[in-house]
C-alpha cells in the first residue's frame, strides 16, 4: 500500500488508461504496473475527496467555538470538546426538532408500507378490470415532479385546514407510485403455488394475502420504509414551504435557519447540529446498506 | 376462471365466480388508499396547476383570468430566463460530471483488489447519498468560505490565491455544481457497478485474446454492454437535476445577481415570496413539459445508440 501511495502524485493520470506499457510491465509481478499504481491513486484521491468534507465537520463540530475557524484546520482533535453540542440544544429546540423529524419521517414511511403493500399487492395477484390502465396511471405520477404540484397542494392543505402542522407534510407523502411499483414487483417474484394450495384448503381471496403472501413480503416493506425514511428524513423543500412556524420545522430546516441566524458566527455549533442530524441516516447506512442500494437501483432495472 | 361458463347462471354461483367477485371487492379496497391519495394529492393538483397558470391570483384576492400572459411574461422577464438558462447549463455541466465521474470509478472497481476494499470504496462513493442536501450544503458553505475555508487554506498551500467561491458568479455556479456532484455521483455509480458486474468475465478474455486492452476494450466491449445502463443513469440524473433547489438555496441562495438562481427557484420565489401562484404554475408547467421533453428525446435516441442483448 504505501509504495503506491508514493506514487499519487505522478501517476495520477494515467488512472482511467491500462494501455500497452501495462502488459509489458504485468509479466514482473514484484513491480505493480502503472495502470494498477494510477488507478490506486484515483481512487485514493476520490475516497479522500469523498470522506474528507465529512470528517472535516466531524473534527470541527469537536472544537470549541471560538477554535472552529483556525487555519491549519486540525483533522483529529486531540481533545475533543462538546461545548457546540450543548450549544446547539441552547441555541435552537434540537430535541423538538428530532421528534418532528421523527414524527414526520416514521408516518411516512409506515404509511407508505401499509399502502405500497396493499396497492402492489393488488396490481400483482388479485384479478380486476383495468388493472393495466390503473397501473400505468400509477407509474405515471412519478414523472411529475413535486415542484409542480407544490402550489396547489399548498392550497389544498390551507382548505383542509392542515396549514403549519405536521400532517400537512406527512399526508400528501404516504401515496407512493416508486413503493406501489417495487411491491408489486416483490409480490410477482412470489411463487404462485402458494396462493393455490391455500385455496384448496378453502383459504378466501383475504385470509391468502394477509396469512401467506404478506409475511413474505416483509423484506419487500423494509425496503419501501428504508427509501421513505432515507428521503423524507433529508428532505427540505416541502417543510421549507408547508410549515411556517419553528414548533413545526423538521431537522433539515432548524438547521438552515440556524446557520442564518449564526451567519459565521460559530461554525462548530452548526456543524454539531449536522452531525447530530446524520447520526440516524448513518444508522440507516451501516445496518440498511444493502436493502438501500436494492432499493435506489430497482427502479433502473425494470 | 373460465369455468364459469360450464355451469348453469341462474343457480348457485360456482366458486371460481364468487372468489373473482370478492377478489375485486377486495382490490378496490387495497387500491383504495393509494388511488384515493394520488388522486388528491397528484392528480387534482395537476388540473390545479392547469387552471391557476391562466389566472393570476395572490390567494388573497378573488383570482383573475389573464389566458396566456403568465406564459408571455415568463418569455418577457429576465429572472426566469436566466433561471432556466442557469439551469440548462447545471444539468449540462453537473450530469456530465457526474456521469463521467461515477463510470470512472465503478471501472476502476472492476479491476482485481481486495475484496474489503472494494467494499469499503463502494461504500465511501455511495455515502453522501444517505445526507441531507441541506446539511451538506450548510457545510460546505463553510468549506467554501472566501477567507477562512479549509478549500481555500488548501489551495493557498499550493501557491492558488483566495477564491471569492460564493460571491463571484462563475465560481458559486462552480461551487453548486461541485456540491452537487460530490452528492449525488454515487447514484450513478451504484446503476453502473450493477451493469458492470453483469458482464461476462469470458467477453473481456475473448477481447484480450483479440488484442482489444484498454480503452479500446472499454470502447468497444464494455460502453456497449452497459449502455442501456448509461441510458438510465442519464435520464435519471437529468430529470433530478433539473429539479435541483437545495444546494443553491442554500448555499448562494441565487446569487450573486442571478447568478446561481434556478428555474425551481422561481417557482418557489414567485408563489411563497411574491404571491403570484399564476406565474408559479406557468413556469412549473413548463419545467414539466421540459423534463417530459427531454425524456422522450433520450428515448428516442437511445434506439440507435444503445445495445440490447
Amino acid at each position: 500500500m504505501s509504495s503506491q501511495t508514493l506514487h499519487t502524485g505522478t501517476n495520477e493520470h494515467s488512472g482511467s488508461s491500462t494501455g500497452t506499457p501495462t502488459r509489458k510491465t504485468y509479466r514482473n509481478r514484484r513491480l505493480p504496473a502503472a495502470g494498477t499504481v494510477g488507478r490506486y491513486a484515483a481512487l485514493a484521491v476520490a475516497a479522500a475527496l469523498t470522506l474528507g468534507p465529512v470528517l472535516w465537520t466531524l473534527s470541527t463540530s469537536l472544537r470549541t467555538p471560538s477554535e472552529s475557524f483556525n487555519l491549519p484546520p486540525s483533522f483529529l482533535p486531540i481533545n475533543p470538546d462538546f461545548t457546540a453540542y450543548q450549544e446547539v440544544f441552547k441555541q435552537i429546540n434540537v430535541s423538538l426538532l428530532v421528534l418532528n423529524s421523527a414524527l414526520v419521517t416514521g408516518l411516512i414511511a409506515l404509511g407508505q408500507m401499509a399502502s405500497a403493500t396493499l396497492a402492489g399487492y393488488a396490481f400483482a395477484r388479485l384479478d380486476f378490470r383495468g388493472r393495466k390502465a390503473i397501473f400505468s396511471l400509477v407509474l405515471a405520477t412519478m414523472m411529475v415532479p413535486v415542484q409542480v404540484t407544490i402550489v396547489p397542494v399548498f392550497m389544498l392543505i390551507r382548505g383542509m385546514g392542515l396549514s403549519d402542522t405536521l400532517l400537512a407534510l406527512i399526508l400528501p407523502a404516504i401515496p407512493t407510485a416508486f413503493g406501489t411499483f417495487l411491491m408489486r414487483q416483490y409480490f410477482l417474484g412470489l411463487p404462485n403455488d402458494f396462493a393455490e394450495a391455500a385455496a384448496l384448503d378453502g383459504a378466501g381471496p383475504w385470509r391468502i394475502f394477509s396469512s401467506v403472501y404478506a409475511p413474505l413480503a416483509v423484506p419487500g416493506m423494509a425496503i419501501v420504509g428504508i427509501l421513505a425514511f432515507n428521503f423524507h428524513w433529508n428532505e427540505f423543500f416541502r417543510p421549507l414551504i408547508l410549515t411556517i412556524s419553528e414548533q413545526n420545522f423538521t431537522l433539515p430546516l432548524g438547521l438552515v435557519t440556524l446557520q442564518g441566524n449564526l451567519g459565521t458566527g460559530s461554525i462548530s455549533v452548526v456543524l454539531a447540529g449536522v452531525i447530530l442530524s446524520m447520526l440516524p441516516a448513518l444508522v440507516v447506512f451501516i445496518f440498511g446498506q444493502r436493502t438501500l442500494r436494492e432499493g435506489l437501483t430497482a427502479g433502473a432495472s425494470k | 376462471m373460465t369455468t364459469t361458463s360450464a355451469a348453469p347462471r341462474h343457480t348457485v354461483k360456482p366458486p371460481a365466480a364468487r372468489r373473482s367477485f370478492v377478489e375485486r371487492w377486495l382490490a378496490m379496497i387495497f387500491l383504495a388508499p393509494t388511488l384515493l391519495g394520488m388522486a388528491l394529492f397528484t392528480f387534482l393538483p395537476i388540473i390545479g396547476s392547469l387552471v391557476l397558470a391562466f389566472f393570476r391570483w395572490d390567494i388573497i384576492s378573488a383570482p383573475q383570468f389573464v389566458g396566456f400572459a403568465n406564459f408571455a411574461s415568463l418569455a418577457q422577464d429576465p429572472t426566469v430566463r436566466v433561471s432556466f438558462l442557469n439551469t440548462i447549463v447545471f444539468v449540462v455541466v453537473a450530469v456530465t460530471l457526474q456521469l463521467g465521474i461515477a463510470l470512472s470509478l465503478a471501472s476502476m472497481l472492476q479491476a482485481r483488489m481486495p475484496s474489503w476494499l472494494r467494499v469499503f470504496l463502494r461504500s465511501t462513493f455511495f455515502f453522501p447519498l444517505v445526507l441531507s442536501a441541506a446539511s451538506v450544503s450548510i457545510f460546505m458553505r463553510y468549506m467554501f468560505n472566501e477567507q477562512f475555508g479549509v478549500v481555500n487554506w488548501l489551495l493557498s498551500l499550493i501557491g492558488i490565491p483566495a477564491v471569492p467561491w460564493l460571491t463571484s458568479p462563475l465560481a458559486s455556479a462552480a461551487v453548486v455544481v461541485l456540491v452537487y456532484v460530490w452528492q449525488n455521483f454515487g447514484f450513478s455509480f451504484l446503476l453502473f457497478l450493477g451493469a458492470l458486474s453483469n458482464i461476462p468475465k469470458e467477453l473481456h478474455e475473448a477481447a484480450n485474446l483479440d488484442g482489444a486492452t484498454g480503452w479500446k476494450q472499454f470502447s468497444n466491449v464494455t460502453l456497449p454492454l452497459i449502455s442501456p445502463a448509461v441510458l438510465v443513469a442519464s435520464v435519471m440524473a437529468i430529470i433530478s437535476a433539473l429539479q435541483v433547489f437545495d444546494q443553491p438555496y442554500v448555499l448562494t441562495n441565487g446569487g450573486p445577481g442571478d447568478s446561481t438562481r434556478t428555474a425551481v427557484m422561481v417557482i418557489f420565489e414567485s408563489a411563497f415570496q411574491q404571491l403570484e401562484f399564476g406565474e408559479a404554475s406557468a413556469i412549473g408547467l413548463v419545467l414539466t413539459v421540459l423534463i417530459l421533453a427531454v425524456t422522450a428525446l433520450q428515448f428516442r435516441l437511445s434506439r440507435r445508440f444503445v445495445f440490447y442483448q
